[in-house]
C-alpha cells in the first residue's frame, strides 16, 4: 500500500506520519508538498498535524484552500482512506470533508500529555484492530482540540456511528468527549490525538499501531486478489 | 480604492473561552458592571475601484476562506479609502 504524507509550509508531524507506516508497517509512503495537483498514485492519504501557514485566520483554514486539498476531496470521493491527524483533522473540518469545528481549549492552554482515549467504534477501516469500547492511550499536543458542532450535526454523528474515538476524561471542553469523528461513507477519519507518537513501546508505547495496521487490512482485503 | 472593513465574532451559541477569561480579568480589577465580553477579529481589505459587485465579493470570499459560518458570524462596511 502506498501512502502519500501531506506536507504544508508548518507541518510538524510528517516524519512520524511517515516513520509510522513506512518503517514501523514496511509500506510505501512519499512526502507530497502542498501545490501538487495529482495524487492518483497513492492507496491513502494522510495530513499530519503542526501548525500548517502558522494556523494564521484560524486552524487549518488557509491549508483547506491548497491546490493539493482539491485531489484530496478526489480521492475521498473515489473512496480513498484519508486520515487527518491534529492540524490535519482542523483542516478536514475546514474542507467541509468533516462535520465540525475545533476550537480554542476550554481553558485557553495548549496541552501536551498522553491519555486516555475509548474506541467507539471498532468497525471502520482505521479501527478494525481495536475492539468496540477497548481504552487505548495516545499523547496529544493541542490548543485548539475543543471539538464543536450544532445539536443536528451532533445526533446526525451519533445516528450514523460517525464518533470514532472519545476522551476517557474532559480536559479541552469536547462536546460529549469527541476525539475523533469519520465521514458518513466512512472513508475519512479526523482525530486530534496522536497515534503516529504511539508505534513504537520504545516512545512510550503502541496503542496507535493497530490504527494503521487496520488501514493496511482492510486496503489488503479489498484490493489484492487472493486467486 | 475603497476600504472593506470586516469584523467577525463567535456566533452566540459558540463558548468564548478568551472573552470569559477577559470578563475575569475585568472583574478581578473591580469593573463588577460588566456582564460579558466576546473576541472577536478584525480585517480591512483594501480593493481596487474597477472591482465587480464589492458586497457580492466580500460575502463570497467571507463564505470561503475569511470566516468559518459554523461557528462565526461577520459583518462589513465599505468606506472610500483616503489616500496616502
Amino acid at each position: 500500500m502506498k501512502f502519500a504524507v501531506i506536507v504544508f509550509p508548518g507541518s510538524n508531524c510528517d516524519l512520524d506520519m511517515y516513520h509510522a507506516v513506512k518503517d514501523e508497517l514496511g509500506e510505501e509512503a512519499e512526502y507530497v508538498w502542498h501545490d501538487s495537483t495529482d495524487l492518483s498514485g497513492y492507496d491513502g492519504i494522510l495530513l499530519p498535524g503542526g501548525f500548517s501557514y502558522g494556523d494564521y485566520l484560524r486552524c487549518g483554514a488557509i491549508a483547506q484552500s491548497s491546490a493539493v486539498m482539491d485531489e484530496v476531496k478526489k480521492a475521498v470521493e473515489a473512496g480513498k482512506p484519508v486520515l487527518g491527524i491534529c492540524n490535519g483533522f482542523q483542516i478536514l473540518t475546514e474542507a467541509g470533508l468533516l462535520p465540525g469545528v475545533l476550537l480554542r481549549n476550554k481553558n485557553l492552554k495548549f496541552m501536551c500529555k498522553t491519555v486516555g482515549l475509548k474506541v467507539e467504534n471498532a468497525n471502520t477501516l482505521f479501527t478494525s484492530e481495536y475492539a468496540d469500547g477497548q481504552e487505548i492511550q495516545i499523547p496529544i499536543a493541542h490548543g485548539e482540540g475543543n471539538y464543536y458542532c450544532d445539536d443536528a450535526t451532533y445526533e446526525q454523528l451519533k445516528k450514523n456511528n460517525q464518533i470514532v474515538f472519545s476522551y476517557a476524561d474532559d480536559f479541552n471542553g469536547s462536546r460529549n468527549n469527541i476525539a475523533g469523528i469519520i465521514n458518513e461513507r466512512g472513508n475519512v477519519l479526523g482525530m486530534m490525538p496522536h497515534p503516529e507518537r504511539a508505534v513504537t513501546d520504545l516512545i512510550g508505547g503502541s496503542d496507535g499501531l493497530a490504527l494503521f495496521k487496520s488501514i493496511v487490512k482492510q486496503w489488503r482485503e479489498a484490493n489484492v486478489s487472493h486467486a | 480604492m475603497k476600504k472593506v472593513k470586516i469584523y467577525v465574532t463567535l456566533r452566540e451559541s459558540v463558548l468564548d473561552p478568551q472573552g470569559s477569561a477577559v470578563m475575569g480579568s475585568l472583574h478581578k480589577m473591580g469593573y463588577a458592571e460588566i456582564e460579558d465580553v466576546r473576541i472577536g477579529k478584525y480585517l480591512e481589505l483594501m480593493v481596487s475601484d474597477d472591482a465587480r459587485d464589492i458586497d457580492a465579493l466580500v460575502n463570497e470570499m467571507c463564505q470561503k476562506l475569511l470566516t468559518n459560518t459554523v461557528i462565526e458570524d461577520y459583518r462589513f462596511e465599505i468606506e472610500e479609502a483616503v489616500s496616502q
